[in-house]
């Protein structure tokens, strides 16, 4: 007689899910346990795939339709066993399935929770899934939907940087990896429950935080974190009701980074670039009112020293009706240095000196002649106040320090001369930076740097707990960056389980037991295929008004999309 | 709800369809699957209008496939341009390429893992390969956008190029293209390289 036992059924999942099969075959002589799984090939086929196992005399013939779709993962139309000692086919769960409308089986393969679906996370598991081919991979995100910055953080008109989604939702539609979106780690289910249900956790969630400026006025209306204006106009749920006051002329960014940059130039970008992007309808609306014509880009430190990279400042010299304003006096002294720069940092100091001190030609002076709006870059400055209108209300300038360099090159540093310079503006962005926090007391914090100590991805003090992409190395660097840090996590968590410091000889209940917990404390997470139906909205609102995406701007409209 | 019921029963004819085809990977009908793939991609595209990432994304790899077709004779001897992967382990992958390839996609093709996060669209620099310096010279220029982008590529080198922005040419021929090497030691304190 043979048994199979269904270890957990997920009524609330609208579509089959079969992540990997665990059998038991109960026989006369005892009962043995056979493990296979559904593995989709590399390339996503849709080919039907027969598993054979053979164990202890009983074979065991699965066929597994696997069909990615949209809302439905994997579909398997039959499946039947056949045991010498019954010889007979058993179609039991195809009944099953039929019954319960979703199954879902745990097996003894090692289990990976990530927390966090950006970059980080996604890179992480892309490398856990290819390195090991029983590691099973969970991913949990607060938000309902996944990508993390790719989605809410990236520029609206930088649409190929988002091409790297698809390799995300090929990641996603393994059938080694499950997403669990609208699910709160820290609040919903703490670090210690989720490592207890799975063998390593990874922490990539990132660096929601900012560095405040912490100066006197920084409180007043007109002033804005960038993180929340970028947050704004890319449609974060918790950044909608910012409605930023674009109503003055000139506005300054603090920073000089890449976020400076892309704040700088959404706040210039002629709308015609914009409505054709999946910048919020809401912030279009707000930008076509602006009035903002003029963005002063201000540092610390020299022009040798800007954090920007080279494509958003070329960007920038090329947007349509801008010109740049520089003051020459910036640049003493940067055309000797720049020959014995590095190659990025010459060739961005290169295109920053030209941009400032040429002559431009003349179809170019015609091009600066005709634009309506500027931007420059202001060196030397850091901001000491914030000034008020006299209503004490609103923002009407900013007081800057004027600061010289001790030292050159990259590790120059600015130093106060004493001298203050006030500029008059109705708008400042702060853009010096994101940071980490704290997301559970029981994960060591290293609140000084604003990351989680690690030693090549392995938090310190704590077996089974890695760390990676912003909150293992700090908020810099560019996808690529993130994805070789996410890698050498996923490198380290793999080299544990097979140095066997990671014990994976014990079966964890991973999902399985989480999702209990989730469900007891009344959190129903949102799965991928849930977010394909937010995915498919969003497209089509889009497509109605000639956007690549609409995307929806609230956690409760989210969810009730993914629980049609 | 109307439309994911469709989606469902569209899903079972082509659950059936598949279903002719013995899934034996001994018998000569097992070629056949792939063509089966075929109809059930195209199938579905025309059923699921409505999913429109879903179908950018299939048709993407569809194209590939096809594009895999075409390069992977390499019966032509004229052709043929002998390359060689360096992974990041070291291991040496020799490929018998094609004229025209291009060796990101080469690189997919034959499982090696060199990401291209933006599908050669110019806006990251993910498939950064080291070209052997015999080679490097025999390279067109790179663009403008190439070397904004080689610019942000961590552990940029001399002859660093984007994989994506490299075509297979006779001249090629034994070019070696070094992924590069695992990074971990970098990162250990947050702490991140300057590029060359």
């Amino acid at each position: 007689m043979s048994t199979l036992s269904v270890f957990k059924i997920y009524p609330q999942n609208p579509c089959f899910r079969l992540w990997s099969l665990s059998l038991s075959v109960s026989k006369a002589q005892g009962s043995s346990s056979l493990n296979t799984r559904s593995d989709s090939g590399s390339d996503g086929s849709d080919c039907p795939e027969p598993l054979s196992l053979t164990r202890d005399n009983c074979t065991v013939r699965i066929t597994v339709f696997q069909l990615k779709m949209s809302g439905h993962k994997l579909l398997f139309s039959g499946l039947k066993f056949w045991t010498p000692g019954s010889n007979k086919w058993i179609n039991r769960l195809h009944d099953g399935v039929k019954r319960s409308g979703t199954v879902s089986f745990s097996s003894g393969n090692p289990k990976v929770c990530i927390v966090g679906s950006g970059p980080a996370g996604f890179y992480t598991a892309q490398h856990l899934i290819k390195a090991r081919q029983d590691v099973e991979v969970d991913i949990y995100e607060r938000l309902p939907v996944p990508f993390g910055l790719v989605r809410f953080g990236v520029a609206p008109d930088h649409p190929e940087v988002k091409n790297v989604i698809n390799t995300f939702t090929q990641t996603a539609n393994h059938s080694r990896c499950s997403f669990y979106g609208n699910v709160n780690v820290g609040k919903d289910v703490s670090v210690e429950e989720l490592q207890q249900a799975y063998h390593a956790v990874v922490l990539s969630y990132g660096a929601e935080g900012n560095r405040s400026m912490g100066v006197p006025g920084e409180d007043l209306a007109g002033v804005y974190s960038a993180k929340d204006f970028v947050g704004w106009y890319n449609g974060l749920p918790s950044c909608r009701e910012l409605s930023p006051d674009l109503s003055c002329e000139t506005a300054v960014v603090l920073g000089q980074g890449n976020v400076a940059l892309d704040v700088a130039r959404i706040l210039l970008c002629p709308l015609d670039i914009l409505k054709s992007t999946d910048i919020t309808q809401l912030a279009l609306e707000a930008l076509a009112e602006s009035k903002v014509r003029r963005v002063l880009i201000v540092g610390r430190r020299g022009p040798v020293q800007v954090a920007c990279t080279i494509k958003e400042l070329r960007e920038m010299v090329n947007l349509p009706d801008t010109r740049p304003e520089m003051v020459a006096a910036d640049f003493e002294g940067v055309q000797e240095a720049v020959n014995d720069l590095p190659r990025p940092r010459k060739r961005l100091t290169e295109l920053m000196l030209k941009t400032a001190m040429e002559v431009p030609g003349e179809k170019e002076q015609e091009r600066r002649k005709k634009a309506s709006r500027v931007w420059g870059f202001r060196f030397f400055r850091s901001p000491v106040e914030v000034l008020s209108d006299p209503d004490h209300k609103r923002t009407a300038g900013i007081r800057l320090a004027i600061n010289m360099l001790e030292g050159s090159g990259e590790s120059a540093r600015a130093v106060l001369t004493g001298e203050v310079e006030d500029v008059t503006c109705g708008l400042v962005i702060s853009s010096i930076g994101y940071k980490s926090l704290p997301i559970d007391a029981s994960v060591p914090f290293d609140s000084h740097r604003a990351i989680v100590p690690n030693i090549m991805g392995r938090v310190q003090q704590a077996t089974g707990l890695y760390c990676s992409g912003w909150l293992k190395t700090g908020p810099t660097g560019v996808i690529a960056t993130t994805m070789n840090n996410s890698f050498d996590t996923a490198r380290s968590v793999v080299e544990d389980m097979d140095s066997r410091r990671l014990d994976v000889s014990a079966g964890k209940p991973g999902s399985q037991s989480i999702s209990a917990l989730l469900d007891e404390r009344g959190v129903k997470p949102v799965l991928f295929s849930d977010w394909e139906k937010i995915d498919a909205l969003e497209t089509r609102r889009g497509e109605a008004i000639g956007k690549p995406r609409e995307k929806l701007l609230t956690v409760e409209e989210m969810l009730l999309e993914a629980r049609k | 709800m109307a439309a994911s019921a469709a989606v469902r029963s569209s899903m079972g004819l082509t659950l059936r369809l598949s279903r002719v085809i013995p899934d034996c990977s001994t018998c000569p009908f097992h070629r056949l699957k792939s063509c089966v793939g075929i109809v059930a991609n195209s199938l579905r595209n025309r059923s699921f209008d409505n999913f429109q990432t879903i179908n950018r994304h299939l048709q993407t790899s569809i194209g590939l496939y096809h594009s895999e077709e075409g390069t992977s004779g390499a019966e032509d001897s004229d052709d043929v341009v002998n390359v060689v992967y360096v992974d990041r382990s070291g291991k040496r992958i020799p490929i018998k390429a094609k004229v025209g390839d291009n060796v990101l996609y080469l690189a997919h093709k034959h499982g090696i893992e060199l990401e291209g996060a933006c599908e050669a669209s110019l806006a990251c620099s993910t498939c950064q390969v080291y070209v052997s310096p015999a080679h490097y010279d025999k390279l067109p220029e790179p663009d403008e956008r190439e070397d904004d982008m080689l610019d942000m590529a961590p552990m940029l080198q001399e002859n660093s190029r984007l994989g994506c922005q490299i075509t297979l040419t006779p001249e090629l021929e034994g070019m070696e293209l070094t992924l590069p090497k695992v990074t971990r030691n970098f990162y250990v304190d947050g702490h991140v390289p300057k590029p060359h």
